[in-house]
């Protein structure tokens, strides 16, 4: 049974969760086999319910200590641009939708999904291009993101310190 | 940061934690790190202390100046007591007075303080503020991306690392 992990982060991110929840992109999702769908909404304001999303098995929360476990039974993760929500799903190798807020086009935090977006470890889109860029985008052509190397720090370190 | 200093050997020690005020998740990541290095490692001293955050995310510049000032206050006392060898951080506000007070040390002839800032991986292609003002400040400044090395060539880049 495949499933989508939507989330949001620790704020909000309304326009995205009614987009993802709306029967166009249900339908998307039903299309490419997907038959749960579950929505991490942080403090938002919508809350789509089971009725409204027909032919998709929905769950609903707000918050919880660790996403971990969601992303990890995930099949598809779409996130808003967060660092930590970016990293976390790729490092878990799953792949990522990201979906842009157009309200917060001077937020640094893009910095990061643009750039791995150009690297090719996700796709990226808007609220708008939501439903076709899920109905064409090839997940097979993402590529993996390497784990960061603290060790390599940890050798500068010490010889910045002197300890070799 | 803690990632990183989970991959540093034994000989950093004791290690001082400063954290501001405000942070609840950090102290309970720290104390878990600890533990775990404990096992490995046996022993091992370390401290946690808090000072006022110097700058929320979106505070504007006038108002962080204020706050700085005030986190300055604490910080300095704090580090003139801890005297550490090396300042290691990795950006929010609080960084940047605990480093001028470092930095003070230095220039007071107390002690030569080894500052070395790790920009954070949101950063691609600019600084943050406290990076801003850190470049100039620090003995080394590392970046995780090859494109932000580029635009400052004092800065150092070694591969992600995180």
């Amino acid at each position: 049974m495949k499933s989508v992990f939507v989330t949001v982060g620790t704020t909000s991110f309304d326009e995205l969760i009614a987009c993802v929840s709306s029967e166009d992109a249900v339908q998307a999702l039903r299309a490419l086999g997907y038959s749960r769908l579950v929505l991490q909404i942080g403090r938002g304001s919508v809350r789509p319910d089971s009725a409204a999303c027909p032919g998709i098995e929905l769950r609903v929360f707000r918050y919880k200590d660790s996403i971990a476990e969601e992303i990890r039974s995930a099949d598809l993760v779409v996130s808003h641009a967060g660092a930590g929500s970016c990293l976390e799903t790729l490092g878990a190798g799953k792949p990522l939708l990201v979906v842009v807020n157009d309200g917060l086009m001077s937020n640094h935090q893009l910095e990061l999904a643009r750039q791995l977006h150009r690297e090719g470890h996700l796709h990226y889109c808007t609220c708008s291009t939501l439903v076709e860029t899920l109905r064409t985008m090839d997940l097979s052509a993402l590529m993996p993101l390497l784990p960061g190397q603290p060790g390599k720090f940890a050798s500068f370190l010490d010889r910045a310190v002197g300890l070799r | 940061m803690l990632r990183l200093l989970e991959s540093l050997s034994q000989a950093y020690v004791p290690r001082h934690y400063i954290i501001a005020d405000t942070d609840k998740m950090s102290e309970d990541k720290i104390r878990f790190l600890e533990a775990s290095r404990r096992e490995k490692d046996g022993e091992q001293k370390f401290t946690i202390h808090r000072i006022p955050r110097s700058r929320e995310v979106q505070q504007s510049w006038s108002s962080s100046v204020l706050t700085t000032l005030h986190s300055l206050v604490y910080s300095m006392p704090l580090v003139f007591k801890l005297r550490p060898d090396l300042v290691l951080c990795n950006g929010p506000g609080t960084c940047v007075p605990l480093c001028v007070s470092a930095l003070l040390l230095g220039v007071l002839g107390v002690k030569k303080v080894l500052i070395v800032y790790v920009e954070s991986i949101c950063r691609v292609e600019t600084l943050s503020l406290s990076g801003k003002i850190l470049y100039h400040l620090s003995d080394y400044f590392l970046v995780q991306w090859l494109s932000l090395q580029e635009k400052y060539p004092k800065s150092v880049y070694i591969g992600r690392t995180v």
